[in-house]
């Protein structure tokens, strides 16, 4: 259950869009399930009322979006920002990716979304989700009721969620909220402890199942580059389905590569790969990397920062000591 | 009937800067400093001119090992490129690992236009490591393989 309602969302987007302040709403919109919701560009009272939606399933970060939309018009967007959103929003800028004053945040408090894909492992056959505060209600078509504690069907994302705080808004909904000590590192550092025989199984068991259809790479706000290495044909990892395991490794270390300092952890990859491949955990290495050697750093925490792969100092570690992985039995 | 197969060799790539390793290169040619032909050297302008793809991709094509060498830190004929190839390559090493690729078959080297010897020294080390480790067999395309 989340603090604020759909209604007080979408009464606040009428008023906007009836004071001309804004001429486009940014925000989900409800599919044929409760829980299939999907980004969705509102222009009118009307369309608001019918299909906007606020809730458990309304995971997809929109800040990616305004790339696009703001070259579209003079008009101001607004748009709707859950904490971790408004991270990839000031990477974005930090970019120069889209102009700031066409765009109107407004901050939504988050209680954790929830994961689809999880309720599915509880539940088969769920057609309707009810949230409150004593947890998760699921109706499903065979097996009537099941109760689950909200901690169970919420993704790797909202389980370590890193900041409760929005680093950007124009107008706020609720209380904001401060960071949080979250063990988001703890699945890395199980993964550094284990061999490197065991590492390599590891991935090649999840890297395996990658059916190559490129939505990690679409969906991160990190990836905007208008062309993309893995279009081009000459590159050895050209779009398809992977030939051979070479293929599978190279295609996510160079997209975990080309994100590494400026992926915000927003966890968007993880939650659409249809394969459940736990890309956060390659993001998460290099973020860790990156603040162990070279000081945290929290790629979006600041608009204007310098991504430290694009700095350094004459005292970096050197690429032989950088390498510390868990049991030396290789 | 036998069929006698060749010892292994490993395919070596080695990415030298113009300015630093590959004059390394040339001085431990000219003082007939000996080092494996297995080491195939690619000039590039700057170390900092190899993309992390650049590595991947020699080990796509059957490359064994690939070692990369520039300028010392601080040498650098672009003044900075050097530093951030350090950066880069720790990031990267780190993540093969992480992958369970072995560490040992990359490497990152200082190597100056004054150091033939240490070129020479240095691939020599390199070749018998890789050579070691045997065929590579995590990180390749079998497509590409002859
Ligand atoms: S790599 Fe994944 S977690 Fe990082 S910014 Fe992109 S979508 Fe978000
Ligand atoms: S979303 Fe998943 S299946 Fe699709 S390309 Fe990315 S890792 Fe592969």
């Amino acid at each position: 259950m989340q603090e604020i309602t759909r209604d007080t969302l979408i009464s606040r987007a009428k008023e906007l869009l009836a004071s001309g302040e804004v001429d486009r709403v940014y925000g989900w919109k409800r599919g044929e399930f409760c829980y299939d919701v999907t980004p969705a560009l509102f222009t009118d009272a009307e369309s608001l009322e019918k299909d906007f939606e606020w809730g458990d399933f309304c995971g997809a970060n929109l800040s990616k979006y305004l790339v696009e939309e703001t070259r579209k018009s003079e008009g101001k967007i607004l748009v709707f920002m859950k904490p971790c959103d408004t991270y990839s929003f000031n990477q974005l800028l930090t970019e120069h990716r889209f102009d700031r004053e066409k765009v109107y945040v407004i901050g939504t408090p988050c209680a954790g979304m929830l994961d689809p894909k999880r309720i599915r492992d509880h539940a088969e056959s769920f057609t309707s989700v009810v949230s409150d505060e004593n947890g998760v209600t699921v109706s499903t078509l065979f097996d009537g009721d099941v109760k689950l504690d909200r901690s169970e069907v919420m993704p790797d994302r909202c389980l370590n969620c890193k900041s409760k705080k929005h680093v950007a808004y124009d107008e706020l909904f609720g209380e904001d909220g401060g960071t949080i000590a979250s063990g988001r590192f703890d699945e890395v550092e199980k993964i550094e402890k284990m061999t490197p025989d065991e590492r390599f199984e590891f991935w090649r068991g999840e890297l395996s199942r990658c059916i190559r259809c490129n939505a990690c790479r679409d969906v991160c706000p990190a990836c905007t580059c208008e062309k993309c290495v893995f279009d081009n044909p000459n590159s050895g990892v050209e779009n398809k389905a992977a030939e051979n395991s070479f293929e599978e490794q190279m295609f996510h270390i160079i997209r975990a590569f080309h994100v590494a300092g400026r992926c915000t952890d927003c966890g968007e990859c993880s939650r659409v790969c249809p394969q459940q491949i736990p890309l956060h955990l390659l993001n998460r290495k290099f973020i860790k990397d990156i603040d162990g050697f070279y000081g945290e750093y929290q790629a979006g925490a600041e608009v204007g920062s310098r991504a430290p792969l694009v700095d350094y100092t004459t005292e970096d570690i050197e690429p032989s000591d950088a390498v510390k992985g868990g049991d030396e039995n290789a | 009937m036998s069929i006698s197969k060749e010892p292994y060799r490993p395919l070596i790539v080695a990415f030298c800067c113009n300015w630093c390793s590959y004059a390394g290169a040339d001085l431990a040619g000219n003082n007939r400093l000996a080092y494996p032909a297995d080491v195939k050297i690619i000039r590039v302008p700057c170390s900092c001119r190899v993309n992390p793809t650049f590595i991947l991709r020699a080990f796509q094509r059957g490359a064994d090992g690939v070692i990369l060498c520039g300028c010392h830190p601080g040498d650098c004929h672009y003044t900075s490129g050097n530093y951030y190839t350090r950066r880069r390559m720790a990031l990267l090493f780190s993540m093969l690992d992480y992958l369970g690729i072995e560490r040992e078959r990359t490497r990152v080297e200082w190597v100056s236009a004054a150091e033939g010897a240490k070129f020479a020294a240095t691939m020599n080390d390199f070749c018998e490591t890789v050579a070691s480790l045997g065929e590579n067999k995590r990180l390749e395309d079998l497509r590409c393989k002859k």
